[in-house]
């Protein structure tokens, strides 16, 4: 079972006490009535899906309840870093 | 031909005789015996019969990786255990013990004609011979296979034992209790490191235990070891898994070495998170490949070294070694030294080290150097051996009645492995070795090829001058793989071990290759005329040795498996009579039935109470979410579709949440208690996914936002009164609040008293009648319940539930989300359009509300059916046509998604997703159910009072 770093708690959990929420750093448009249907959809359903380095997001559910960014190695599955949301991605 | 106790030594205890029974016989054996080792005392040399051609098979092994001697115990209703390796299991006055894979009994066994028809069993066989017709698989082939193939039986009742669980954790885990783990221990000992080390069997010492020079050793050690308070000792317990993060799975078995069943847990789970890990797991000895290699009789050097030494039991009168390594002459010399009679020593090498020729001639052992077994004579023990001079090719009989095997060693990288850590091929020992760690942790002793056994030659198998098609050479024991198996692999054009193991069965199930591995890899290299590191290596996966079911499952079993949510109001229900049905972990009472009323008359006889007098329901459930905070109407402006933040307070609106891609994910009607609070609800399965989702957005995307959401599920328990007369009841019960409808509409909120109890009262229906819903604190929620009971006798108030409650809003209309929608269905698609604010620039999903797929003509849309014969209910789930006349397979335009008997109308009534459905109003549809098709008109999905003239009263 995964450790993972909560850059909120500042400690280091059991992946129990998190859920993953998918890709991260995906914004959602300002204005999304102005988005032509191709950037719609790739804001909606294109993923990157690589080997290797991946930016993801957490949510530590059953902790402080706060989601936060990560990069996992999806190879080793080991955690490069976490930091919080709104940091630049890393 | 047969084992026998030696007249002194090992470690058993020859004052305390024990006596146990296998396969109905009972035997004698001592305290510290294992079954095996008791067995081969008496003379017992087959174990069990193989997994696929029913060959007999004796022990191959000492230790864990033993692949052959699996056993049942039995310990009475309930506590039978399959698949036990006869060399773990400590034998105890009372054990009964059975074979397996057998039929009707171990020396007689049907099944071994499939032996005999070996030839028609290659590689693969089962894959291409059941191929056709493929529909007799599932029925005829598979059942037949599994009869015949197999190991022991599943247990068929209920287990009643008790397993316990815990978590540890500590500085330093040392797995392997052997000389080596043990050193480990002892130089950190006086650290002030918290330190466990745990060990499979029953006392601690792994090797050293056969070798009695150490047993001084041993004991000084386990002395410290044990008197050390920060050393934790775990015998009795693998080590199954390595898990991320130095996370640890181990199973340490607590009374099934005892003689009576104790009333405490029988296994108990060990979750340990180590600083650093130690793996000192050993070495696992390596079989030679050649033909009769799988008699009874044949057996590893090292574990009659282990059978002589630990346990006193001699393998035989006279056995003999077949080597390829240096370290069975060390194990023969051992016999010797205990009394046995060598046979012979039989070396595939042409020379071997001088001293181990001295050692040999001044025991009296005769040698046969460059010499290969090529025949083994007996079919239930060993009677005789054949011997090849590889020089000439000539074959001579030695008369051995064991057989000992020395092909070298291989390490037990296995959890190693589970950690991720790399390989490295050792050429010199033909095995991998660790190489780089994956986690805090390292290897020591024999699992890192650090061993002083000598040294030996690396073979795939024994060359033989005999046809290589008439030969059964077994490199796996447990699942029946011949050498003749992985090259017909080879030849049929696999080239990975990957597919080669797959193909074979070489090295999979519960014995994840201990004996097999190394053997299956190097006859696979001499077949593809490839270096072994170019052909690859299977991955070893958990469990190292198998598991029960009940260890891993602890407690999470019968009601403590899945935790059972209940109102406050449950226990009144329960007191009377209520029938139950589970919704997304929640217990709700589903009808409450009088004496002689099935499901079906209570719920017309609560369905009419409701629209002629008065309904109580328990509607605690129901997902509470209150949001707070100055910015409270604009984060809800934007999370629903309609607008809130003209909403007054004291208002309620029903709310429509979508996902961002524009679908329907849950309902609920909220209030706006004060400019800055709402109380929101959701559906009962949905309360934890739209909590999530709304943290999402205003913690990732408006984060500029203040508001705070706060779950208040379980701080409410909601009574909802339903029915004309339920103004009537509430009156002398609310204090505080004027309930005429001109001070209080419908779809208002008021905050007062009930019985004296803080109430935030709903006005609102999910039924079509005059209603509220009571919101109390929980703890008072029975009490108000049953005040309630009391002052509605009058009106002959009448408890419904959940399936009332579905009939009731199903004739008015209204959807259950999750069942009327599913994922796919748009506001537009429900006709909730009405629900969504045109005027708004934006809101979770507007945008997806003009992708192209959704402004699409042909979307299921929902509509009411009404069926021809109004007596029959549809089945829900049942699928729509629009011409039941066209050729199968029909083109299917939608299914039934809610269907029920409408007592109030008459009639049965029913709502559907249909393509193009909003359309289709006045159409004829088909439905075909078992036996007939049935016939529908396309209708609005309002059927009773769709001016909703009852609810404005």
């Amino acid at each position: 079972m995964i450790l993972i770093h909560c850059p909120y708690c500042d400690e280091k959990r059991p992946e129990i006490e998190f859920a993953n929420a998918g890709q991260a750093h995906i914004a959602r448009p300002l204005d999304p009535s102005g988005q032509s249907d191709a950037d719609w959809e790739a804001y909606l359903f294109i993923r990157a899906n690589p080997r290797g380095r991946h930016h993801e997001r957490w949510r530590h559910i059953h902790g402080c309840g706060r989601f936060f960014n990560a990069v996992r190695d999806t190879v080793t599955d080991k955690f490069e870093t976490t930091y919080k949301a709104g940091e630049p991605r890393r | 031909m047969s084992g026998f106790r030696l007249k002194t030594g090992g470690r058993i205890d020859r004052s305390q005789p024990v006596m146990f029974s296998f396969d109905g016989k009972s035997y004698q054996g001592f305290a510290g015996d294992t079954l095996a080792s008791a067995l081969l005392a008496n003379g017992v040399m087959l174990f069990g019969r193989s997994f696929k051609y029913h060959r007999p098979r004796g022990l191959v092994a000492a230790g864990s990786e033993e692949p052959n001697a699996l056993i049942s115990v039995n310990r009475g209703p309930g506590r039978f255990t399959p698949n036990l390796r006869a060399t773990g299991i400590e034998i105890h006055n009372g054990l009964n013990a059975f074979s397996q894979n057998r039929w009707p009994s171990l020396a007689m066994d049907f099944g071994a004609i499939n032996d005999r028809l070996g030839m028609f069993f290659p590689a693969g066989f089962y894959n291409k011979t059941f191929m056709w017709p493929r529909s007799f698989w599932d029925k005829v082939y598979e059942p037949a296979i599994r009869k015949m193939a197999g190991l022991g039986d599943a247990p068929t009742t209920e287990d009643p034992d008790v397993y316990a669980s815990t978590y540890a954790h500590c500085d330093l885990l040392i797995i392997g209790a052997g000389p080596a783990g043990i050193d480990a221990a002892l130089g950190s000992m006086d650290s002030n490191k918290r330190i466990i080390l745990i060990d499979e069997q029953d006392e601690l010492g792994g090797g050293a235990l056969a070798d009695p020079a150490l047993w001084p050793w041993l004991e000084r050690s386990i002395k410290a070891l044990t008197n050390a308070p920060n050393v934790t000792i775990l015998t009795r317990t693998t080590a199954f898994g390595y898990y991320h993060d130095n996370f640890i799975g181990a199973v340490q078995r607590l009374t099934d070495h005892l003689p009576e069943i104790e009333d405490r847990p029988r296994e108990k789970l060990w979750r340990i998170r180590a600083g650093e890990v130690v793996l000192a797991q050993g070495a696992i000895e390596r079989p030679i490949v050649f033909d009769g290699n799988d008699t009874p009789g044949v057996m590893l050097s090292s574990a009659a070294k282990v059978y002589a030494h630990r346990y006193g039991v001699a393998v035989g009168k006279a056995p003999a070694l077949m080597a390829s390594h240096d370290s069975g002459w060390h194990d023969i010399f051992a016999l010797a030294k205990a009394g046995i009679r060598i046979c012979a020593i039989i070396d595939v090498r042409e020379s071997v080290d001088s001293a181990l020729m001295h050692e040999a001639d001044r025991l009296g052992i005769t040698v046969y150097l460059n010499h290969g077994v090529v025949g083994v004579h007996g079919r239930h023990g060993v009677s005789s051996v054949d011997i090849c001079d590889y020089a000439d090719q000539r074959v001579r009989r030695v008369d051995a009645d064991a057989l000992l095997m020395a092909g070298g060693w291989t390490p037990s990288v296995h959890l190693w492995s589970h950690s991720k850590g790399s390989l490295k091929w050792r050429d010199d020992l033909g095995a991998y070795v660790p190489d780089q760690p994956n986690e805090n942790v390292h290897c020591v002793g024999g699992c890192s090829g650090d061993w002083d056994y000598g040294t030996g030659a690396v073979i795939d198998m024994l060359p033989t001058p005999k046809d290589q098609s008439r030969i059964k050479a077994f490199v796996d024991f447990q699942n029946d793989v011949t050498a003749k198996d992985i090259t017909l692999a080879v030849r049929e054009g696999f080239r990975s071990i990957e597919h080669i193991k797959r193909y074979t069965t070489n090295g999979m199930a519960t014995d994840q290759g201990k004996t097999s591995n190394l053997n299956g890899l190097q006859i696979a290299s001499s077949a593809l005329n490839k270096p072994v590191p170019d052909i690859g290596l299977t991955s070893f996966r958990p469990p190292y040795t198998p598991q029960t079911f009940g260890a891993l499952a602890g407690h999470a079993k019968g009601a403590l498996f899945q935790p059972t949510r209940t109102t406050n109001i449950d226990s009144w229900a329960q007191a009377h009579g209520a029938v139950f049905e589970l919704v997304a972990q929640w217990r709700r009472a589903r009808y409450f039935p009088k004496p002689n009323e099935d499901m079906h008359a209570a719920v017309n006889r609560e369905c009419v109470a409701v629209r002629s007098s008065l309904g109580i329901f328990d509607a605690s459930t129901l997902g509470k979410i209150e949001v707070v905070g100055p910015d409270a109407a604009e984060f809800l402006n934007r999370m629903y579709t309609n607008p809130w933040k003209a909403l007054e307070p004291g208002r309620c609106r029903y709310g429509l949440l979508l996902r961002e891609d524009g679908f329907i994910t849950d309902d609920g009607v909220s209030a706006r208690l004060a400019p800055d609070r709402f109380h929101l609800t959701t559906t009962t399965g949905g309360a934890a996914r739209v909590l999530n989702m709304m943290e999402d957005y205003l913690q990732t995307e408006w984060p500029d936002l203040d508001v705070w959401l706060t779950s208040t599920t379980e701080q409410y328990a909601v009574i909802a009164l339903q029915g004309p007369n339920a103004r009537k009841v509430l009156e002398p019960l609310v204090q505080g609040i004027d309930l005429s409808p001109e001070a209080f509409p419908h779809m208002a909120i008021r905050e007062g008293t009930i019985c004296g109890i803080n109430t935030r009262l709903f006005r609102v229906s999910f039924t079509g009648e005059l209603g509220f819903e009571i919101n109390v604190p929980t703890a008072y929620g029975r009490a108000v319940w049953e005040q309630l009971m009391a002052q509605g006798a009058q009106y002959d108030i009448t408890p419904y539930g959940t399936e009332a409650m579905h009939v009731l809003r199903a004739e008015k209309g209204f959807i259950i989300v999750g069942q009327d929608t599913d994922g796919t269905v748009t506001p537009f698609d429900a006709g909730l359009d009405w629900a969504v604010g045109k005027k708004k620039p934006d809101f979770v999903g507007k945008r997806s509300m003009a992708r192209p797929d959704i402004i699409a003509p042909g979307r299921k849309q929902l509509v009411g059916l009404l069926t021809d014969d109004p007596n029959l209910v549809l089945e829900e789930g049942a699928q729509i046509v629009a011409d039941p006349n066209q050729p199968i397979p029909m083109t299917m335009i939608g299914h039934v998604t809610s269907s029920y008997w409408s007592e109030t109308l008459g009639r049965s009534i029913a709502m559907a997703l249909v393509a193009g459905g909003h359309d289709r109003t006045g159409d004829t549809l088909h439905i075909p159910m078992p036996g007939k098709t049935h016939t529908a008109k396309v209708t609005g999905t309002v059927f009773y009072d769709p001016e909703g003239a009852r609810l404005h009263v």
